[in-house]
């Protein structure tokens, strides 16, 4: 996994709540069995008319949010599926952190595992990125992690909030499995109380 | 060991498989099964192979093919489509070479991840369930704590059996009183998301409690925990009780004899104690719950069947009248209009929230003697191959295509537009599935989510109708 530390580009305003898994990746789109590819399917049923043609009313298919590295929406962004093929297609688009005041819980974990930062910010905060986002390429956004704070173009800081251990994680562009294979003496430890204790969890 | 506060489920389940809190809180949850399907894993399983990592329990692990794959005869003879081809076979050559457990496409046991996992005895209470999905909550009708999880949770289970968590808050909804002629637990889930909003349940495991769920079937209650994810909560769960237990007894795979007994003694002990701290408490009172239907796109946009539909510029702010606007547009509705009066194209009875085996009697009950409407494609999508073949053994398939219905094969179906079972743009449908999200059933696509006794209805009415108007026909 990359890591993440800090990010400065354009955001993308999208001022929806509730930007569900399926508007962010469809599913007829989930058949890849790679990680990578799914960009150009990001948020498809908006992004392209029944054609194939690029529908010019939305924001990533304009000037300069095709270039978008950050993205600000409403409330319960990445509701739905638990599909990570939704932090993928972010990610493999080019959006690197998600602003908005709050998130699904599953789409929460899954950004944080590749890499793409999701920034809770109250609703009004929100409203006031969404308008720098809306002033196009001269107002870049930063986000930046080892400070937990979100720099708008007028050089105004605010300041976030973000799990320690996941921040420590995704600084550092660490793996959590390498990290879980650290107490496998307590996992076996785990098993076999368990299996003494509740042996038909064990075939038993 | 000092005596403890009073518990509640969710809290019990939790502290029996915290293998090492670590410093910031976080848990290492220990996992004792861990079903897998062909779409979340490649990934996953491409994740171990780069790091040289085995499969840790393959006695734990179980895979099946659900999602993609069609559902008419087309499976006999080969998976046309060539991705969905490959993604299966990716999952048949994984699980042969990480020795997991793969039912195989054509196995009578076959079905959708969601039905298979209770139906085989495989999930039981006091356990914890993972799933590369997130409707993983309905197995929290067992009593056990289930959720989806994402395709790096995946291959951290395959790798580690454990995930990191971090502990959820406990949230009540109390049900209480007899439930209406007509309704069913889909009918109660959809009203507790009505009332609660999709996000109502964020940070939460929502336990389902109360003399209404009590009184549920186990396939009711998988249909109430299957929806607490679109409550927006991580987990549904409801208490094992007898009829738990006796469910468990009849399953293929579960615990048997002195195993059984010796699990069933840890089983009782499981619900929550009188007096354990709910962080949120929501009370609904089942005589209220008409049949519902959703009129949006999102689960929390529904209404009773005898409703209308809801005019946008009443809404409170702004950005709520913009979302209804887009919802009325995308939906082709005018406010006001009646739903009963909106005509269906295609009606959906299946998926993991509404395929089991008294999902079709209930179907195939309205339709025995009746008709589905000219120009309407009704569907009936058997959960699992077990079920089917209980179905055709008490003649449900014949009453329903007699009744004109389509009987097919088990899988995911139309429940996501991923397989060949899809909306056209612009179609309706009557779905009993679990989401009415833009494009879910296909680009365009309009659904509304509904009982099987109501879409049932609506397909011999043609239209969105109120199934206490279709109760089953005497002696025909
Ligand atoms: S039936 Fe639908 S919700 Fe259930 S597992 Fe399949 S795709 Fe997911």
């Amino acid at each position: 996994m990359e890591a993440f530390t800090t990010l400065t580009g354009i955001a993308a305003p999208m001022p929806q709540a509730n930007v569900d898994t399926d508007k962010i990746i469809p599913a007829r789109f989930l058949k890849s069995i790679s990680r990578s590819g799914f960009g150009k399917h990001l948020f498809a049923n908006a992004r392209y008319r029944e054609d194939g043609s690029e529908n010019p009313d939305f924001v990533l298919n304009q000037e300069p949010y095709r270039r978008a590295e950050i993205l600000i929406a409403f409330e319960n962004f990445g509701c739905g599926s638990s599909r990570e093929h939704a932090p993928w297609a972010l990610l493999d688009f080019g959006i690197r952190c998600v602003i908005a005041p709050d998130f699904a819980d599953i789409f929460h974990n899954n950004s944080f595992k590749n890499g793409v930062l999701p920034v809770k910010l109250p609703r009004a905060v929100c409203e006031q990125l969404m308008e720098d986002a809306r002033l196009g390429g001269n107002a870049r956004i930063t986000v930046d992690l080892e400070r937990q704070v979100v720099v708008r173009p007028s050089g105004e800081e605010i300041p976030f909030q973000v799990d320690p251990l996941r921040r420590h994680l995704l600084l550092n562009g660490l793996d959590d499995i390498g990290q879980t294979m650290q107490h496998a003496p307590a996992i076996d430890g785990f098993e076999a109380r368990q299996k003494a204790a509740q042996p038909w969890l064990y075939g038993g | 060991m000092s005596a403890q506060k009073p518990r509640t489920l969710f809290d019990k389940i939790w502290d029996a498989h915290v293998v090492e809190t670590l410093p910031d809180g976080t848990a290492l949850l220990y996992i004792d099964l861990h079903l897998t399907h062909e779409v979340t894993t490649p990934q996953a399983f491409d994740g171990l192979r780069a790091a040289g990592r085995k499969l840790r329990r393959p006695d734990a692990t179980l895979g099946v093919i659900d999602h993609n794959i069609a559902t008419d005869s087309s499976r006999y003879t080969g998976i046309i489509d060539p991705e969905s081809r490959l993604q299966v076979e990716t999952l048949e050559r994984n699980a042969a070479e990480f020795g997991m457990p793969l039912i195989p496409l054509l196995d009578e046991r076959q079905g959708i991840v969601h039905v298979i996992g209770p139906e085989l005895g495989r999930s039981l209470p006091g356990m914890t369930i993972v799933c590369g999905d997130s409707h993983t909550s309905t197995h929290g009708a067992m009593g056990a704590l289930a959720f989806g999880i994402g395709t790096s949770e995946v291959e951290h289970v395959l790798a580690t059996q454990t995930l990191l968590q971090k502990p959820a808050k406990n949230m009540q909804v109390l049900v209480e009183g007899n439930l209406a002629v007509g309704c069913s637990g889909k009918d109660i889930t959809l009203a507790v998301i009505g009332k609660i909003g999709t996000a109502g349940g964020t940070g939460h495991v929502i336990e389902y409690c109360g003399d209404t769920i009590r009184a549920l079937d186990m396939a009711g209650r998988m249909t109430v925990s299957n929806m607490a994810i679109e409550g927006g909560a991580r987990a549904g769960l409801i208490a094992p009780d007898q009829t738990t237990f006796d469910y468990i007894a009849r399953t293929p795979d579960g615990p048997k004899g002195a195993s059984f007994e010796r699990a069933l003694a840890w089983w009782k002990t499981l619900p929550s104690d009188p007096g354990a701290h709910f962080d949120k408490v929501v009370k609904l009172a089942a005589h209220e719950i008409a049949p519902q239907v959703t009129w949006g796109t999102s689960p929390e946009d529904v209404l009773p069947i005898t409703g209308v539909v809801p005019d946008p510029e009443e809404a409170a702010d702004e950005a709520r009248r913009a979302q209804l606007r887009r919802m009325v547009e995308y939906m082709g509705l005018t406010p006001g209009q009646r739903l009963q009066d909106l005509p269906v194209d295609v009606v959906f009875i299946g998926s993991c929230t509404n395929s089991r085996i008294e999902d079709i009697r209930i179907a195939a009950s309205i339709a025995r003697g009746r008709k589905v409407a000219d120009g309407v494609r009704a569907l009936v999508v058997p959960g699992s191959g077990l079920v089917k073949k209980q179905a055709e053994a008490e003649g449900l398939d014949r009453i329903l295509t007699e009744a004109g219905f389509e009987w097919r094969e088990a899988g995911c179906s139309m429940c996501l537009g991923m397989n060949p079972d899809k909306l056209k743009p612009g179609q309706r449908s009557a779905s009993t599935s679990n989401r009415n999200f833009e494009g879910r059933q296909g680009p365009g696509g309009r659904t509304h989510l509904l009982s099987p006794a109501m879409a049932a209805a609506a397909a011999i009415a043609g239209h969105l109708a109120d199934v206490r108007d279709y109760q089953p026909k005497e002696g025909v």
